[in-house]
């Protein structure tokens, strides 16, 4: 008897309560890796098909905008393919390279890059609780206490040795994070308090209160009177810049960070006990205490693991360009890297390759669109930002939906009525 | 046969990829009987019914009502041809009451759009008085029992006009009782010219009920035949395509030491209300002790307690001779300790994993299925094909989710695991629950391996009869109290007088 049928007889056996994974989600299982592209995949196309509607509403050529965004990213950096000479990062060798590393688009894909590292990690925020069945809303607070540690860490202890100092700020700010989101999974563990209020409020908290500390008269305001922005970070503990200029936002080394803890994430979620336990927990509590797991403690690890990823974020980000932070960048930009990496998570399903996917290809969005890269004449670039917000806010959209689900569903409509 | 069926599909074929769940299959539904379909699980019966009720479309053969081809392309046009299906799992909306349940989709309407709710309760109250269904138009869904749960989805599919009703494995919710009660709810529909299909693979309950039964197997019809005249043990072979050990052969227990002590146990149930009171027993080396009772009568409370599931109140568990009374379940499991749960689906498994990594769900943390704290996934897969194959698990491999298993393989890898760990005591509780004949011999067949093998056995069950054919000792909780004990020759009688807390005095 093949295990089809027998999957068959089960679904219509399984409860309605959701406990029992859906039919495309068993035939997905089977096809992970091939099939499982294609629902993020359908989704993407979707989004920028109905914001295209929404260029042609404002008398716009979509693809021309759309050409206009791509160049913008740096993308099309690696199809231009030449004869150059490039000199090796770190060092004064040049050497013979395909690509030419010092054009534009050079530069606009060093940006996409740049936005892209954060993402990745804030995105690892709420892909491994959502293992644990957890939905840590949390990111931006862990991203901004990691950020604000980070500052303080790297503005003090002037005339430490450059890697100590580097790595004393970045594990400070991991551990901010860590410590942040960690408030969140003991309430959760202890207490059951549910974890998208408790991140949303310790979200606020962080805001207000690095407003505070950076604000006129805060304890962490720098130098210059009248301006509540900190100091400047030393300069050997800046992270070193690999690729571009150093003093117009040349591309660090961060990035390498990031691309390790995808790498790191993979593991821990599907190598190790740890990872097991935590998606023990995520499918099914029930089972996992039976299997002799504590519920709670994978609660609390989940989520402060993952407010590591969040505040190493902002480590990075500190270290690699922002040097400082001012009391209007937490307020103004108060929801915007967290909710991205929300969006990359969701549209990466949660799984390493799929995070680090996505979250490139919102790097890239934010980029492609952003004042300096896109080309102005083909776009205002102030509604441009608005275009990345809608394809953004679809993605989510079309991603609650499950395309493939509905598709299925429409193929089966068609099917019966084939028969008639 | 003279009378002409009321209904009739004709050469029913089914192909799901890489299987043929309904193969060329015939059924005639005669007006007024109750027609039992009986197969083992994943014999198609499910896939046969869906069909009918329009939620499949066959590959090839046809449907007839009264002679005239009729076609149900979706749900809509067999309710509209008078068919309706009451699935296992039921389709109701939780927080709503009853009556609007009932009417959903349909509701009758106050100007057009408010819901006439006076209207609806009428119509709700006149149909469970016509059919004798009592039910409370009122009361929520989610306030009230399975029992009553299951009549709301038949009086649903009245209302809608049903005159053929399919009832899925109705049974396998239902406490004894409850399962007497809906046996009088189909008398009392068939004598008002209703037509039943009444899909299940319990033997007993398909000779009580129906008055013809085709049995099912592997997606082909072996036979129909009339219910009157059928037994038990042909059924099974019919349904297993082998003959069947309905009671279990075993030699007599050699026992040993007590493996686990059970003193005075308190333990309350989630309420906060005491539901095990003062509860003392053992289980020794090389024997099978049985639980009988009643549901809910405090034997899922002891359990947890006794496997660390659940804080105990009172009293002392010990287990070969340690006190393990405040161990948690990962100390238990350790402690050896085997425990086959109540529900595979709520704790047994984690259905969305595979099968090599249900069957690592407590040695996952333990050498050599782990090393520093990282999975040896090489180990892990060589274990589960040799426990699958052990446990002659079929329909999957090591990597298949066990969702995608029948119930009678999802309980070998329960199984498999728990007997693997090489436990002291092995807790087996209702492990038989859910399955067809041919798994129920051999789970039966592997608890009494167990306790040939020098383990001590403690078999709790709602089935008597299970606890007749394999304990060597049975014990009767009544109230969160054990009232009585007997020897394995006693009656089902003398058993069911205590399970209801009658003879106390007379027993023990």
């Amino acid at each position: 008897m093949s295990d089809d049928e027998l999957a068959e007889e089960e679904f219509e056996a399984a409860p309605p309560a959701g406990e029992v994974p859906s039919p495309q989600q068993h035939f997905a299982s089977r096809f992970r890796g091939v099939t499982g592209a294609l629902g993020p995949l359908a989704t993407v196309v979707l989004a920028f098909f109905v914001s295209g509607i929404a260029i042609v509403a404002i008398g716009k050529n979509p693809l021309r905008v759309y050409k206009a965004f791509w160049d913008g990213t740096g993308l099309n950096f690696f199809i231009h393919f030449g004869s150059h000479s490039v000199r090796i990062p770190f060092s004064t060798t040049h050497v013979w390279f395909w690509w030419d590393t010092a054009s534009i688009s050079a530069q606009n894909l060093q940006q996409t890059l740049l936005t892209t590292t954060p993402i990745i990690l804030t995105a690892l925020a709420l892909a491994l609780p959502f293992r644990a069945g957890l939905f840590n809303i949390g990111g931006q607070g862990q991203y901004w206490v990691g950020s604000i540690l980070t500052v303080w860490v790297g503005e003090s202890f002037i005339g430490l040795n450059g890697p100590v100092h580097i790595a004393l700020c970045l594990l400070v700010g991991t551990l901010g994070g860590a410590g942040w989101a960690g408030i969140a999974g003991f309430l959760k563990a202890q207490w059951g308090v549910h974890e998208v209020i408790s991140t949303i409020m310790l979200n606020w908290i962080a805001i207000w209160t690095i407003s505070y500390l950076l604000g006129q008269g805060g304890p962490l305001q720098g130098s210059q009177p009248a301006i509540p922005v900190s100091n400047q970070i030393a300069d050997a503990a800046k992270l070193p810049i690999f690729w571009g200029p150093k003093l117009l936002q040349g591309l660090s080394i961060g990035i390498f960070i990031a691309l390790a803890m995808l790498v790191v994430y993979w593991l821990l979620i599907n190598r190790s006990t740890l990872g097991y336990e935590i998606r023990a927990v995520g499918f099914n509590p029930d089972a996992a205490r039976y299997g002799g797991m504590s519920v709670a403690r994978n609660y609390f690890l989940a989520m402060a693991i993952a407010g590591a990823f969040a505040g190493l974020a902002g480590a990075i980000d500190m270290l690699g360009w922002r040097y400082s932070l001012g009391q209007l960048d937490v307020e103004n930009q108060a929801g915007q890297i967290g909710f991205i990496g929300l969006a990359a998570a969701l549209l990466g399903r949660n799984t390493a390759l799929g995070v680090g996917a996505a979250s490139l290809l919102f790097g890239a969005l934010l980029t492609g669109t952003s004042g300096r890269q896109l080309d102005q004449s083909i776009f205002r670039p102030d509604l441009a930002g608005d275009l990345t917000t809608i394809i953004q806010g679809l993605v989510v959209l079309f991603v609650g939906l499950n395309l493939l689900g509905l598709a299925a569903w429409w193929r089966r409509r068609r099917g019966r009525v084939a028969t008639t | 046969m003279a009378e002409a069926p009321l209904l009739e599909l004709r050469g029913i074929t089914k192909r799901f990829p890489g299987v043929l769940a309904n193969d060329d299959v015939n059924l005639d539904l005669r007006h007024g009987e109750v027609h039992a379909l009986l197969g083992e699980n994943g014999a198609g019966k499910s896939t046969l019914m869906n069909i009918l009720y329009g939620l499949y479309t066959p590959d090839e053969g046809q449907i007839l009502l009264n002679g005239k081809t009729i076609d149900v392309g979706s749900t809509k046009a067999s309710i509209e041809h008078g068919i309706g299906m009451v699935h296992q799992h039921f389709m109701l909306i939780p927080v709503m009451t009853v009556a609007e349940n009932i009417v959903l989709a349909t509701e009758p309407r106050k100007g057009g759009v408010l819901l006439d709710y006076a209207s609806a309760r009428k119509r709700v109250r006149d149909l469970s008085d016509r059919y004798g269904l009592a039910v409370d138009p009122d009361a929520r869904i989610d306030r009230i029992t399975v029992g009553q749960q299951q009549r709301v989805e038949i009086l649903k599919a009245l209302y809608r006009g049903a005159e053929i009703l399919i009832l899925d494995e109705p049974t396998a919710v239902l406490t004894p009782q409850e399962a007497q009660e809906l046996f009088e709810i189909i008398r009392s529909l068939q004598e008002q010219g209703k037509s039943i299909i009444f899909i299940s693979h319990k033997l007993n309950e398909v000779l009580e009920i129906a008055q013809r039964i085709t049995v099912l197997r592997r997606g082909k019809v072996v036979d129909t035949i009339p219910a009157e005249g059928a037994t038990e043990p042909g059924l099974a072979q019919m349904m297993v395509g082998r003959e069947v050990l309905l009671r279990v052969d075993k030699k007599p227990a050699q026992t040993g030491d007590a493996l686990l002590q059970v003193e005075d146990l308190h333990v309350f149930d989630d309420r906060g209300l005491e539901s095990v009171r003062g509860v003392t027993f053992e289980v020794r080396k090389g024997e099978i002790v049985g639980l009988a009772g009643v549901d809910a009568n405090g034997q899922s409370e002891l359990i947890d307690a006794i496997a660390g599931l659940r804080p105990v109140a009172s009293g002392r568990v010990v287990l070969d001779g340690r006190d393990v009374t405040k161990d948690g379940a990962r100390d238990m499991i350790d402690a050896g300790l085997g425990h086959i749960p109540e529900d595979r689906h709520r704790r047994g498994l984690v259905l969305p994993f595979s099968l090599a990594e249900n069957l690592v769900l407590h040695g996952y943390r333990k050498k050599p299925e782990s090393r520093r704290g990282l999975l040896q996934l090489g180990t892990i897969g060589r274990r589960a094909k040799r426990l699958l194959e052990e446990f002659d698990v079929r329909g999957g491999t090591p990597d298949t989710p066990a969702f995608a298993l029948s119930g009678g393989n999802q309980q070998k890898v329960v199984l498999a695991r728990e007997i693997d760990a090489d436990p002291k005591v092995l807790i087996a509780a209702q492990p038989t629950r859910g399955l067809d004949v041919g798994a129920i011999e051999f789970v039966h067949r592997r608890l009494v391996e167990q306790r040939d093998a020098g383990r001590g056995v403690f078999l709790v069950s709602l089935e008597l009869e299970e606890i007749l054919s394999l304990s060597d000792r049975i014990l009767v909780i009544y109230e969160g109290q054990i009232v009585a004990e007997f020897p394995p020759t006693a009656t089902e009688e003398e058993i069911g007088l205590a399970m209801t807390g009658g003879g106390r005095e007379v027993a023990a």
